[in-house]
């Protein structure tokens, strides 16, 4: 004797991105604290040092806001013209700043005035930095050159004047104090050596470049210009290794996650894009409300800051692990241990008869109906409030069930008008869903045949009639629609390939939409 | 081309056990039921087959324990016989020719020594009484033959006998006849044709009740009826029971009356209580639909036979406790026949949903598959989902399945779903459901076949022109691995009809119509076509081994094969193959040919022109399914004719359902003689274990005779007897304990008086108080082993002293109790 098999219930695939556990990585941050800044937000630079302060550079100001604060620690106010490009030195002691007056300022982080003032570029400077012996320092300015300043006497060391356009980012090498890098308007990215005294290697970006990174190892650079995102092989000569262009805006800013596994680049497309370093393939996206300018990331990923045109900068933090578990526990309340572990824990000894009780099959509430052939009654709980909203793939499982049966007219026949509209209320919100559409059709014909006669007693079925006939007109020329858009990909698609004589391998040519023939004739 | 006279076509795979109600002995311990032209003998408690009643030439058309002495049955054939059995050893004991055909037969106790036949006069079916003649012939005639009823049907449940045989009951259309014996009298009652509810009321089977005058009816529109009072024409009644919802096929009271057991479509057995037919029990979901309901003459036990070739024994109405399932032949097997690659069962369609394993060497169903995996529901007109494709993988660690439900006009359900073989459970688990794979029908499906490559290839071809090949994609983020459509193509708008993959795996031949198309599977690039026209190719098969270069396509005319290493034709013949079949452990291929109503086998190499054997007129009707058998041994026939039966056993498939295999004299010689070797004398279930077991029993009584005679004859030494050897090479595990062994094993090695004597010292020693329990029981037997002693002392020890011959008394006392013992457990 076979025990009831229950109801098949059709698992579909689940529509919309994977959760893989990048995304799962990448989702655990906290709601993003906004902060309103003077101007749009063009740098974001992390101190080094713990407790990594960062310096947000907006119009006239730097602010250096703590890890956990949403006041700024310490503010730099002292310009005369937009402020660009403020950064750290790596004993996080000192921060420069270049200025749309063309002055590159130097500060101590806890005083307020300038320690050094470098005059000597003769328009903005947009892009400073300190060299990796801590004594110098890199500025690249809209006059097309880089400059290598000498910090204790504020001297002038070496100018490059190589660029052909703006030099807007640059880098300088962590790992060798002779070596740093500019990005320039005239689309070249240039790798100096402070010894040679001329650039050693240059890459054609092919676009303006915005922002330039160098991988811990510095081995490869990363540059952003236009909507591509190109990374560069150094140790081969600057040969390009990939390049990306999953934007659809300028980039603006690139950043390394802590570990170098994924590359993150902002946008003016609103967009920040995470990548695997590996294969270059995007595995999260951000999405922002306005365009993004600049973007930062903590150390150990522990806060994205991101700053906006719109003079808005948002920090999201990291979910704590604790807190993230602590959710988790609150949401599922389970039985306390004592009553759900009873006697299930006994250890059988070694003379003890077993008996064994027969396992008890648990049925839903609908399949217990459906074994006693009370198929209206089965139907009635399929479009129970809950399941009919929450899982209507078990509603449409349970109709295709009686229909399998033979006995869906029955179930259908015989309702009131509460119960008719309700199942009508549900076949209008499913009938275009292409997973249940081959199903509904079906069960709407025959609600359409059974009720025929009863048409124009309620005015609320009427009305729901009506607004089916309303659907399936519109799904239809919808369908048309589609169709002639994939007549015209075809055609695109034949004149494109290649004849081949023999045999015609094309891509395949699925129809992914049913089309739903139902005529209403209410 | 030469008929070979040494291989035979003949039956396997067993006939219908459910053609007929099966008898259950009195004792409970055995069914018995008609199988084609044999009766079996099934135990119920281990379902095995015990034996076969063999001998009659017709299809057997019931069984029925003889009155009198209930370890006798009677089977009625078509063949026009009566044959008397003693079914515990299996003998015929007796022939009555009879002349006519025998539709059914009945006996009862009061009527001895006559039989009710029901046999198939000229025009009409009608009941008659048969007096057997008394004599002790092997062979008798029954002579007296005298006509009770006449025009009734020739449905066995459509008689019965009341109370003992005091009345008969038939039921024929829409009239129910009783006659009485003593009155010579038959009373007639008809039911209205149709009445208002729309029911049919037509008669299906008919049970009268062991102790009151009541009868039982089943109708086809599912009522059953009452009767009472139906010995007056006027004043009987009738109560209804309505439960089924179709058809009662079948009807049984319980011995004692107390109950009525109903079965019908629905499988469900229903149990009414007798006069409070309120309370009903019921036991669904039994299988297929119930055809006959029979209860054991102690009322223990019920059995029921369904449609789907099955029998079922149930404990009083509550539990199944044994299944006897045979091959299922449905209406049509979908399916090829295929061969599970592990178990090296035979796979085809069986129960609805169901995909069966019959396991060729045992003839046995070995197990079900549950496909379609949802509630099956009984009821006539109704579309079923059904298995309409099936193909294993080489090393058999998947199957892919194909169901499909044909609704309305357009609709048309289809899932393909691919199983993997579970090690733990040694069964296969779904891993797979794809629904809709495609927009039309799959024509055909296969697997790529070489075992050593990683990635297992599925292809499938469909009527809407495409064909598409799914492969196992790599473990996802959650769940398992799972099967991923890799490449879809089409060629040209037309419709492929079949595919086949080369031994090697390297090349996909896919058949559109006429022209077939020849792909690589490790790039999807089409190598070449190849056509010949006209006659669209409905057959495809590459060559193996040797052969490897040549594709093989049959037309509705002709027999093609391809050359590819030149892609031309190598040659051609003219001849309607309906099946070809490649062995796959050689390079022979079989053809199967319709030709004027019959089918004519061929076997060839595809390199040499002259067939290796041919066979005409296999069967009449067509052949649509035949499969390769490989073999567990390999057979050394040298014989030209029968060597490519060698490695592969060929089974087919005949248009009446039967499954057909072709043997050799040699091979026929060594089944039988092998079969005689396993007859044994007892009335157990005869299973392997038993074979073991038994034989060892027979040992240790031979062991306990031949030990209590040794000092006595001195006869020589037994160690080098067969029992030793046999005892010493049964497997360990099916041995009694080592410690219950060794004392006999210590024994048998004993050889002279006085070592036997110690021996056997030391346990009388410890079973000097049992001795002491049986005190009596060893005076009253003292005579007899005082003779025997006399006569021992008398042959070869005449030196013996009093004091020892008691002792040797006791012993051997002793050791008979023991051995009574050891035969009682």
């Amino acid at each position: 004797m076979a025990s009831f098999k229950p109801t098949k219930i059709q698992v579909y695939p689940k529509l919309g991105e994977k959760v893989t556990q990048d995304t799962l990585y990448w989702k655990n941050y906290k709601a993003p604290v906004q902060i309103k800044e003077f101007g749009a937000v063009t740098s974001i630079d992390f101190s080094p040092v713990t407790p990594h302060n960062f310096a947000v550079t907006a119009f006239t100001r730097i602010h250096i806001y703590g890890p956990f604060s949403q006041e700024p620690v310490k503010s730099f106010t002292r310009f005369k013209d937009t402020a660009y490009c403020g950064r750290f030195r790596s004993d996080g002691q000192l921060l420069v700043a270049g200025c749309e007056d063309s002055v590159v300022r130097l500060f101590d982080v806890s005083g307020k005035v300038a320690l050094r003032l470098f005059k000597g570029h003769t328009k903005a400077v947009h892009l400073t930095d300190f060299t990796s012996d801590r004594y110098q320092i890199l500025t690249g300015s809209d006059d097309y050159t880089c400059r290598l300043w000498d910090i204790p006497n504020a001297t002038e060391l070496t100018t490059y004047t190589e660029h052909t356009d703006y030099i807007r980012c640059g880098v300088t090498s962590k790992l060798n104090r002779d070596l740093f890098i500019t990005g320039s308007y005239d689309h070249t990215v240039k790798l100096f050596d402070a010894r040679v005294e001329k650039s050693v290697i240059t890459m054609d970006h092919g676009q303006p470049v915005e922002s330039v990174l160098l991988y811990p190892s510095e081995g490869l650079l990363v540059s952003a210009g236009g909507r591509h995102v190109k990374v560069w092989d150094l140790l081969k000569g600057g040969q390009p290794l990939v390049s990306l262009k999953n934007h659809h805006k300028t980039v603006t800013s690139l950043a390394l996650s802590s570990n170098g596994q994924r590359l993150l680049s902002a946008s003016l497309d609103r967009h920040v894009k995470v990548y695997n370093t590996t294969n270059y393939k995007v595995v999260h996206n951000f999405d922002y409300a306005a365009s993004i300018l600049s973007l930062g990331l903590a150390p150990d990923d522990a806060s994205i800051v991101v700053g906006m045109t719109n003079s808005i900068l948002s920090i999201k933090h990291r979910k704590n692990q604790e807190d993230s578990k602590e959710i988790a526990g609150q949401q599922r309340r389970r039985p306390s241990y004592r009553v759900f572990v009873k006697g299930k824990n006994y250890v059988p000894k070694q003379d003890d008869y077993l008996v064994s009780k027969p396992v008890k099959e648990h049925l839903a509430k609908y399949d217990k109906q459906l074994q006693r052939f009370n198929v209206s009654k089965a139907l009635d709980t399929a479009l129970g409030t809950y399941i009919r909203f929450r899982k209507p793939e078990i509603t449409v499982a349970v109709i295709k069930e009686l229909d399998r049966r033979g006995t869906l007219k029955n179930a259908l026949a015989g309702r009131d008008e509460r119960g008719l509209s309700q199942l009508l209320n549900f076949i209008i919100g499913n009938l275009v869903d292409a997973r249940f559409t081959p199903v509904l059709v079906t069960a709407a014909e025959m609600i359409l045949d059974i009720y025929q006669s009863v048409i124009g007693q309620s005015p609320v079925v009427d009305r729901q009639l009506l607004r089916l006939q309303d659907l399936v007109k519109r799904e239809i020329e919808f369908q048309k629609d589609l169709l002639e858009v994939l007549g015209m990909l075809d055609t695109m698609f034949a004149s494109s390939l290649p004849r081949k004589e023999s045999a015609s391998a094309s891509a395949p040519t699925v129809d992914p939409f049913p089309t739903c023939s139902l005529n209403t004739d209410s | 081309m030469v008929e070979h006279g040494d291989i035979r076509v003949v039956h396997c795979g067993g006939s219908k056990i459910n053609f007929r109600d099966p008898v259950i002995t009195h004792d409970s311990r055995f069914l018995l039921c008609a199988s084609g032209e044999a009766v079996k003998v099934f135990s119920t408690s281990t379902e095995e087959c015990i034996h076969e009643l063999r001998g009659h030439t017709g299809l057997v058309t019931g069984v029925l324990l003889r009155p009198s002495n209930h370890l006798q049955v009677y089977s009625s054939s078509l063949d026009g016989t009566l044959r008397l059995w003693d079914f515990t050893d299996g003998i015929l004991i007796k022939t009555c020719v009879i002349g006519y055909p025998i539709y059914s037969f009945y006996a009862s106790d009061k009527h001895e020594n006559v039989i009710f036949i029901v046999a198939s006069m000229p025009k009409r079916f009608q009941l008659v009484a048969v007096h057997l003649p008394q004599s002790g012939d092997q062979m008798v005639e029954a002579q007296e033959l005298s006509a009770v009823l006449s025009g009734v049907n020739p449905n066995p449940a459509a008689i019965a006998f009341g109370r003992g045989g005091e009345f008969i009951a038939s039921v024929n259309d829409l009239q129910l006849e009783v006659y009485f014996f003593k009155k010579q009298k038959s009373y007639r009652f008809f039911l209205k044709e149709d009445n208002k509810k729309g029911g049919w009321n037509t008669f299906t089977c008919v049970a009268c009740h062991p102790k009151d005058d009541c009868i039982a009816t089943g109708h086809e529109d599912g009522k059953i009826r009452l009767w009472r009072n139906f010995n007056h024409k006027k004043e009987y009644t009738y109560s209804t029971l309505h439960w089924h919802h179709s058809t009662v096929s079948s009807l049984c009271f319980t011995p004692e009356g107390t109950n009525l057991l109903s079965g019908g479509v629905e499988s469900v057995l229903v149990q009414w209580r007798y006069n409070q037919e309120s309370e009903r029990d019921f036991l669904p979901r039994l299988g297929g639909a119930i055809t006959h309901i029979t209860v054991s003459p102690d009322g223990s036990l019920f059995c029921t036979s369904h449609s789907d070739n099955k029998i079922t024994i149930i404990q009083s109405c509550v539990k199944v406790s044994a299944v006897i399932q045979g091959l299922v032949k449905g209406d049509s097997i979908r399916t090829d026949l295929m061969m599970d690659p592990r178990s090296k069962a035979l796979v085809l369609n069986g129960k609805p949903g169901h995909l069966q394993f019959y396991s060729l060497q045992r003839d046995k169903l070995l197990y079900n598959l549950d496909i379609v995996q949802q509630e099956y529901i009984h009821e006539s007109g109704l579309q079923q989902f059904e298995v309409v494709k099936a193909a294993f993988d080489a090393s058999g660690s998947w199957l892919a399945t194909v169901e499909e439900r044909h609704q309305k006009a357009a609709e048309l359900e289809l899932n393909l779903k691919l199983w993997a073989f579970d090690e733990q459970t040694q069964s296969f688990v779904l891993n797979t459901t794809i629904s809709a794979p495609h927009d039309a029908q799959i024509t055909a499906m296969c697997f790529c076949q070489p075992t050593d490559s990683q990635t297992t290839l599925l292809v499938s071809t469909s009527k809407d022109g495409h064909f598409k090949a799914w492969q196992l994609a790599a473990p996802a983020h959650t769940e398992g691995p799972s099967w991923l459509c890799d490449f879809v193509s089409a060629y040209h708008g037309l419709v492929p009809e079949c595919c086949s993959f080369s031994a090697d795996g390297s090349l996909l031949a896919v058949v559109f119509q006429e022209v077939v198309t020849v792909w690589s599977p490790s790039t999807w690039e089409l190598l070449t076509t190849l056509s010949q026209p006209p006659g669209a190719v409905s057959d495809l098969c590459f060559g193996r081994l040797s052969c490897s270069k040549y594709l093989l396509g049959t037309t509705a005319s002709n027999l093609l094969c391809w050359n590819l290493l030149t892609c031309s034709l190598e040659w051609t013949t003219s001849m309607d193959v309906r099946r070809l079949v490649a062995d796959p452990l050689s390079e022979n291929m079989a053809a199967f040919c319709y030709q004027s109503g019959s089918t004519d086998l061929f076997v060839f190499k595809p390199s040499e022109p002259r067939p290796l054997f041919s066979h005409k007129a296999v069967c009449s009707g067509k052949v649509t399914q035949a499969v390769f058998a490989p073999r567990e041994e390999m057979l050394e026939s040298c014989e030209e004719s029968s060597q490519w039966l060698n490695r592969s056993q060929l089974y087919f498939l005949t248009q009446q359902m039967d499954l057909m295999t072709f043997t050799t004299k040699a091979e026929e010689d060594r089944l039988l003689a092998s079969s005689k070797q396993l007859v044994i004398d007892d009335s157990v279930a005869m299973t392997p274990f038993y074979l073991l077991l038994g034989k060892h029993r027979q040992q240790q009584q031979e062991h306990q005779d031949s030990d209590s005679s040794l000092w006595a004859e001195r006869t020589a030494l037994p160690q080098t007897s067969a029992s030793m050897k046999e005892l010493l090479q049964t497997p360990a595990h099916v041995l009694p304990s080592t410690s219950y062994l060794c004392s006999m094993f210590v024994q048998s090695l004993l050889i002279s008086v006085s070592d036997a004597r110690s021996a056997h010292a030391e346990e009388e020693m410890e079973s000097e108080k049992e001795e002491e329990d049986s005190e009596e029981e060893m005076e009253s037997s003292r005579s007899k082993p005082e003779l025997a002693a006399a006569a021992a002392t008398e042959s070869d020890t005449p030196a013996l002293t009093k004091a020892q011959a008691r002792e040797l008394r006791r012993v051997r006392k002793l050791d008979h109790s023991w051995l009574a013992g050891l035969l009682d457990s």
